[in-house]
């Protein structure tokens, strides 16, 4: 590592510790540090004051990756949490690697290589005190940012090491510590960003300002599957405040200096659309379903085994459909960016999951390398996917680009609910063939969906378990825009598919824990084709929510159960409910969790709690349908979200196993719908086949 | 457009804006206190929530025009060190995942607890039920403000 002087004074050094041949940068030194700092690798910075910093590359959407990061540099670093400050690092493809919130895929891709940030540069400054000391390297030991010697009763902070270690060799293979040691993986540590949460502090994307910039609303089509005809602004550009009205695509732009302002003038627009292709309405998508659920051919997803002989044996067959509507993210924080086009490159501000595209989807249509695009990522008032995508960063591009001004583009509740991008609405066909013992020997799944690619997720259980299976799909191309939601397809599958089995777990006669244990224990013994998850895995949370629900012996409750793999983490679930005055109620979801280590207990609990809250959410309620094109729901007062009066006790259980863990963003959801699905079914004898439940027979008088 | 001088947080601020413009929209483009939050602009979310006189008020409904010499409180006026009862309750409590809601709720409960110093389980509901969360930390929100009335005299 060498020294270089950067242009604000400071005496910085920085390196890309994955590539340890890489060559020194020189790092700017921001305006407002105290002292300059040394920047060890991508992930941390000390200052000789002490302060020690540790950026997180990543977006921070809710799902708490700006405290876990740092938590699992500053443990093998060996910091006191307290002298650890975080920063959101922005986007640098050279420095970091998936700069992505989606998946639940950040902590997986990251663990390792969080660790060895910390523990390579824990081992640099060991090394520098060992030198200056005059002792074996193997004889010092770390405590709180600081190195010791027990035997000269030396000691030295990082700060006051730093200057030293830079000009040291980067150690390599350093080991990491034994995870028995940790001091603060698996603790409790609150959110990074609570002072500044609870101050209000502006530290999401709509809360950005710069001086000049202009505010920008945009009219879309009010359905899908028209186009513009003609636009009448002339009323609108006569309003107070308005500086522009920009046609582009197929929207309307209307730019001023205040939000009010544009907001009034969009009212003003007089736009004329016409038919560009199909308009579709819910009623068409029922029927649409049905034809893809009965046509003869199908993309075949998977086939073990022979089916249709199977189905020829059976004593018994079951056969149900199951049936979800599209639905909007709805994160509190609507779509929002920040774009300065100027002729010789463009910075970008707003929430993303996805920076990289962001950067890479701009640069595109401006013809600029894409080196000339800066992406800085601010807090996200949620996602739920909808910011993997990069439509409202175009906008705020191509508005700026023809405005040529700085622009905040800003959606609105309601340009958000119809704005497109929502999860696909789906419907599945189940067949099961049981023998006469209760075994299933067949297994069928077709999923039809509307903009949904392959709604079926082909390698989960039961696959693998029965012997006899084939799982296909069909398609329906709308031009109403769908995307990944929170948990994509799985959200809705995993219930379908839980309560499909809970159906036949019934008509068997046995236990619905029971059974599944059993096609478990089949699928070790004689796995039928590959199996993608980890069977031992999905019986310890099975058995975990068993036992921490007291399975079958609760009297006065009806219970639920359900379980399912997704984005690599196990999650089984209890729902519990009582009836009351003849009504069905929900009362208990009672989660187990296998994520490998839990990196942080306060945040890992409440991710688990959040998904829970939003399964039942979005199951009981979420509902978006159409009308020739148009979304007929479009603000809170009739899309209804889940309130704090409707939340059942949640209770949170993990798994410790010590695997190197997974992430929790998503996995804690899919479950939701079926353990709740089931419990209902077990309290009323009612099978629940469409969402929203609150629309259906059995809960009908439940407000 | 028209001249307003308005008290808010124990300053006076002065706007020149239309009438008609929400308070939500002169305290965020106007003063800078983006602190209160827009998520519906139909006081259906409670994202926005600020003390008028005292009494929790939905700032994205609330026109300018109508505010005269009333009193207004928002999150930076709160506390701006974090240090009121709820805030502290928030942190302790470890509430926010995004957060982005968190300054409406914790501007709901501050004004309910001081009406209602212990509010039973039920009451603590009621009072929070406008108020939407989607990353569904209700469970949290509902523990913090049982600390907050435990902090509050």
């Amino acid at each position: 590592m060498k020294l270089a002087a950067a242009a604000g004074g400071g005496l910085l050094v920085g390196f890309n510790w994955t590539d340890a041949k890489a060559k020194p940068a020189v790092l700017d030194a921001t305006a407002e540090a105290a002292a300059p700092s040394i920047e060890f690798n991508s992930y941390l910075s000390v200052s000789p004051e002490g302060k020690i910093t540790i950026f997180s590359p990543n977006p921070e959407v809710g799902q708490g990756i700006k405290t876990a990061f740092p938590i699992v540099v500053a443990e093998e670093l060996d910091v006191d949490w307290q002298q650890v400050h975080v920063a959101q690092a922005p986007l640098d493809t050279v420095k970091f690697q998936r700069q992505v919130a989606g998946g639940s895929g950040s902590i997986p891709h990251s663990w390792k290589r969080l660790r060895q940030a910390g523990a390579t540069t824990r081992q640099l400054f060991i090394n520098t005190a060992a030198k200056r000391w005059g002792v074996p390297a193997g004889e010092c030991t770390t405590d709180k940012g600081m190195v010791l010697h027990k035997g000269k009763n030396k000691k030295a902070t990082y700060a006051e090491l730093a200057a030293d270690a830079s000009k040291m060799p980067t150690p390599t293979d350093v080991p990491l510590k034994d995870p028995k040691d940790f001091k603060l993986i698996g603790t409790s540590i609150r959110n990074v960003d609570n002072k500044d949460i609870i101050t209000g502090k502006p530290l999401f994307g709509l809360d950005f300002h710069r001086d000049g910039m202009l505010y920008a609303v945009v009219q879309r089509p009010e359905a899908f599957g028209t186009k513009i005809k003609s636009v009448d602004a002339s009323k609108a550009r006569a309003m107070p405040g308005i500086v522009d009205v920009i046609t582009f695509d197929n929207n309307v732009a209307v730019l001023g200096k205040s939000t009010w302002q544009v907001l009034k003038a969009r009212k003003a627009l007089n736009i004329q659309y016409e038919k560009e292709s199909a308009l579709e309405s819910t009623s068409d998508h029922d029927r649409i379903f049905d034809e893809l659920l009965n046509a003869p051919d199908a993309t075949v997803r998977r086939k073990d085994g022979d089916v249709e002989a199977a189905f020829k044996s059976a004593a018994k067959v079951i056969k149900s459909e199951y049936q979800c509507p599209f639905l909007p993210h709805s994160p509190m924080e609507p779509m929002n960016f920040f774009a300065h086009v100027r002729p010789d490159g463009a910075e970008l501000i707003g929430p993303t999951q996805t920076p990289e595209r962001a950067r890479g989807d701009a640069a595109k249509f401006l013809n600029l390398p894409q080196d000339k695009v800066t992406v800085e990522m601010t807090r996200m008032g949620g996602g739920f996917g909808r910011r993997l995508a990069t439509d409202f960063v175009m906008e705020a591009v191509k508005v700026s680009a023809l405005a040529k001004a700085p622009v905040k583009l800003i959606w609105t509740r309601e340009d958000d609910m119809t704005g497109g991008d929502y999860r696909p609405a789906v419907k599945y066909r189940f067949e099961a063939a049981l023998d006469a013992k209760g075994n299933m020997i067949g297994y069928k799944l077709r999923g039809a969906g509307i903009n949904a690619g392959n709604p079926t997720r082909q390698d989960n259980f039961p696959a693998g378990a029965v012997d006899n299976l084939l799982i296909d799909s069909a398609e329906h191309k709308s031009p109403i825009t769908t995307g990944p939601w929170r948990a994509p397809i799985t959200n809705f599958l995993a219930y379908a598919e839980q309560s499909f089995l809970d159906e036949v777990a019934t008509a068997a006669g046995k236990d619905p824990i029971a059974f599944r244990l059993e096609l478990l224990d089949k699928a070790k013994k004689s796995p039928a084709g590959d199996i993608k998850y980890d069977i031992d895995r999905m019986r310890a949370v099975t058995e975990l929510a068993a036992e921490k629900s007291n399975w079958g012996k609760k009297s006065g409750v009806a219970q639920g159960f359900s379980l399912y793999f997704s984005h690599l983490s196990y999650v089984a679930q209890v729902g519990e409910v009582t009836m009351k005055q003849g009504k069905p109620e929900l009362t208990k979801v009672i989660a187990a969790v296998d994520c490998g280590i839990v990196i942080n207990q306060s945040g890992a609990r409440q991710q688990v709690m959040g998904g829970v809250v939003d399964g039942i959410g979005h199951a009981m309620y979420g509902k978006l349908t159409f009308d020739e094109g148009a979304p007929e729901q479009n603000n809170y007062n009739n899309y209804r979200m889940i309130r704090m009066s409707e939340i059942p006790e949640v209770e949170v259980h993990f798994v410790d196993n010590g695997i190197d863990p997974t992430g929790l963003g998503e996995p804690a959801l899919p479950p939701t719908g079926g353990a709740v699905a089931n419990a209902i079914f077990k309290a009323t004898g009612k099978r629940i086949y469409k969402q929203p439940f609150v629309e259906q027979d059995v809960l009908k008088g439940v407000s | 457009m028209a001249q307003y001088n308005l008290k808010i947080n124990g300053q006076t601020y002065k706007a020149d804006v239309e009438p008609d413009t929400p308070l939500l929209w002169v305290l965020r483009d106007s003063l800078g206190l983006v602190g209160t939050k827009y998520g519906c602009g139909i006081a259906q979310c409670g994202a926005c929530t600020v003390h008028v006189n005292g009494a929790a008020t939905r700032s994205c409904v609330l026109p300018v025009s109508a505010i005269g010499s009333s009193s207004v409180t928002t999150i930076e006026g709160l506390s701006a060190q974090g240090e009121h009862p709820v805030q502290q309750a928030w942190d302790e409590v470890d509430v926010p995942q995004c957060g982005y809601c968190q300054a409406g709720q914790i501007m709901t409960a501050a004004a309910f607890l001081k009406q209602n110093p212990k509010p039973s389980e039920a009451e603590i509901e009621a009072a929070m039920n406008g108020n939407i969360c989607r990353c569904g930390t209700y469970h949290r929100i509902r523990e913090a403000v049982k600390v907050a009335s435990t902090k509050t005299k």
